[in-house]
């Protein structure tokens, strides 16, 4: 396997009875990179982003995450991945301490690892005079920040965000998307599902998925160029004009 | 072990901050065995009753004042005509009416033979019945003494008593449906409840992308209901002896034990339920209507099984709540040993491995 490589991907498939979510998708994303996986809603995005999580089986096809088998080596994969769902994902009746001491107990971690790392993640949050305040008290954005940073408090080779902005203000969005940067500083991959296209402008390279199949797969300015389109935006929407099941964002 | 204690951590976090369930959870048996044990009992006192007498004689009198006298009537009223008892039923709260025919001492000296006749309100067929018989029981007491004083060649006593529940105290046959009722409620619903609340609010996804094992989530999630369960438990048997004054005549290890035993396989229970929903509002539908409903109507605490029909009796089978039922009233009313029990307690352990097996297998690794 490619020492390069965070994810390999070969013809995966994922069939449900005779609805095919996922046809046959080939992708390689590389160790530090800011993946962008595009598509409306009903694309195969989240389908795909599950198996590779080793959430769900696929169909047919192979693909490797840090190097393990999406098949036979799920429980390698868990440990070396974080995950932030579209729903929202910390415990809102827990307060900011206790979700990050319990994702960190999860992982194994030290209770001294856990303890240096959480003043270091609160100090970067400047959430000094929240930590010890319930969840459900804070802003949307700050639990979304927050959920991020746990998703990758146990320093994973790679994190998947599966729609991480849903519903957050375009500052706060932008705020998000420093933080994403810094991760891929400190060399975590990123693997992102969005339907906002100018998030897409924020990434290394993107990849595009209508019915299932990638229809195209490149650097953002690229894909302005070959689709002759100004933003993002309208390189998606001359790719999803055909789209059958699903509308346009 | 780590990843263990912090999970059975969260797992305390969420039920202690939930101050409003944690009160329900806990002030439940306690308001259960209160309302059994005071407000709903099938023991009639003090009932108000009226009296017809055609015949005013000693024998009448008699009879009138030893009802009377007893704790379970109060002759509210006297009635002078046949046609009024109607009326007595409709407008006063009167549930029996006793009437004397005319010449009753006479007939019973002449004749050695004379009729009372006892009228009950029997809307409530339960009460009307209890009523007539403990009206007969007096009645019959009268004629045994009277008859006492003839010395009549020929007689017969029966003489009664109550085994192991010689004042026919209600209690000893609700605290354990009680128990079982708990506890059921308590482990089935509320870890049925905390794993589809994950599922709901999408944390359970990042559990399971987590290196956690599934069985370790479900079972820290336990943890903290089993402990919780057995503090319900001894709430309940201190309340019993001390309340109540139901007494533990078996051994408590052993009844602790059963508790135990019955604990886990409404647990088991719950997560079976858990995998097989995925909102909060069908795990509670389910757990009452296949759990709670079943605990309470074919466990033989309310309704006796012998009187079901077949299918019912055979249905009653598969309810672990009857076999813990029947395990702990036998332990704690007649005081039976395990050598008198070994096979109800098989019959529960064989359904909590079934149901814990079953459970574990179900429970979703992957979510599709």
């Amino acid at each position: 396997m490619n020492e390069n490589k965070a994810i390999t991907v070969d013809k995966l498939t994922k069939k449900f009875g005779d609805f095919t979510a996922v046809d046959a998708i080939s992708f390689d994303v590389n160790a530090g990179e800011i993946f962008g996986f595009l598509g409306a809603n009903g694309a195969g995005k989240t389908t795909a982003m599950r198996m590779l999580c080793g959430l769900s089986l696929p169909t047919s096809g192979t693909a490797t995450v840090a190097g393990f088998d999406v098949y036979h080596q799920t429980e390698n994969i868990k440990k070396n991945i974080g995950y932030m769902s579209q729903k929202f994902s910390l415990y809102e009746d827990l307060t900011v301490k206790e979700n990050i001491n319990f994702y960190a107990g999860i992982y194994g971690k030290s209770n001294q690892f856990i303890k240096e790392k959480t003043s270091q993640v609160i100090a970067n949050l400047h959430l000094e005079n929240e930590v010890d305040k319930l969840v459900k008290s804070l802003p949307l954005g700050w639990k979304q920040k927050i959920a991020f940073s746990v998703s990758i408090f146990h320093e994973p080779e790679i994190v998947f965000l599966d729609e991480p902005t849903g519903g957050v203000d375009p500052i706060t969005r932008r705020e998000f998307w420093s933080m994403i940067y810094k991760a891929a500083e400190s060399g975590i991959t990123i693997f992102v599902t969005t339907h906002y296209m100018d998030e897409a402008e924020y990434c290394n390279r993107v990849c595009i998925m209508v019915d299932g199949h990638i229809k195209a797969m490149d650097t953002p300015p690229q894909l302005k160029k070959r689709y002759n389109a100004t933003s993002m935006d309208e390189v998606f929407l001359k790719l999803a004009r055909n789209a059958e099941r699903a509308q346009a964002p | 072990m780590k990843q263990f204690l912090s999970f059975v951590k969260k797992e305390f976090h969420h039920i202690l901050r939930d101050k409003r369930t944690m009160f329900i959870l806990l002030g439940m048996p306690v308001a259960q065995i209160i309302i059994f044990g005071f407000a709903l009992t099938n023991e009639v006192k003090n009932s108000k009753i009226a009296v017809l007498d055609y015949s005013h004689d000693v024998a009448t009198t008699a009879i009138t004042q030893q009802i009377n006298a007893s704790k379970y009537f109060e002759i509210k009223k006297n009635i002078i005509n046949y046609k009024n008892i109607e009326a007595a039923f409709k407008t006063g709260n009167i549930k029996m009416v006793v009437v004397f025919p005319e010449n009753f001492y006479e007939d019973l000296q002449h004749f050695n033979k004379a009729q009372i006749q006892l009228i009950a309100d029997a809307s409530d067929p339960n009460v009307a019945n209890t009523l007539t018989n403990y009206a007969t029981a007096i009645i019959m007491d009268y004629q045994n003494r009277i008859t006492d004083e003839r010395k009549l060649p020929y007689s017969i006593h029966t003489e009664v008593r109550m085994l192991y529940n010689p004042q026919l105290k209600g209690a000893y046959s609700f605290v354990p449906g009680v128990m079982a009722m708990v506890l059921m409620l308590v482990c089935a619903m509320m870890t049925a409840l905390t794993i589809v609340r994950e599922k709901e609010t999408g944390t359970m996804e990042v559990l399971l992308v987590s290196p956690a094992q599934p069985l370790k989530i479900v079972v820290a999630k336990a943890v903290p209901y089993l402990l919780l369960s057995m503090i319900n438990i001894i709430s309940i048997l201190l309340l019993s002896v001390f309340v109540l004054g139901v007494p533990i005549n078996g051994s408590l290890l052993l009844l602790l034990a059963v508790s135990f035993l019955f604990t886990l396989t409404s647990l088991a229970l719950g997560l079976l339920i858990s995998s097989a929903t995925n909102s909060q509002q069908t795990a509670i539908f389910i757990a009452l209507v296949g759990l709670f409903l079943p605990t309470v109507m074919l466990s033989g605490f309310m309704f006796p099984i012998e009187n079901m029909p077949l299918p019912l009796r055979i249905i009653s089978n598969i309810v672990p709540a009857k076999w813990f039922y029947t395990i702990v009233k036998s332990v704690m009313i007649k005081g039976t040993g395990i050598l008198l029990i070994w096979k109800e307690v098989l019959v529960l352990t064989g359904m909590m491995l079934f149901f814990l097996a079953l459970s574990i297998k179900t429970f979703k690794i992957r979510l599709a």
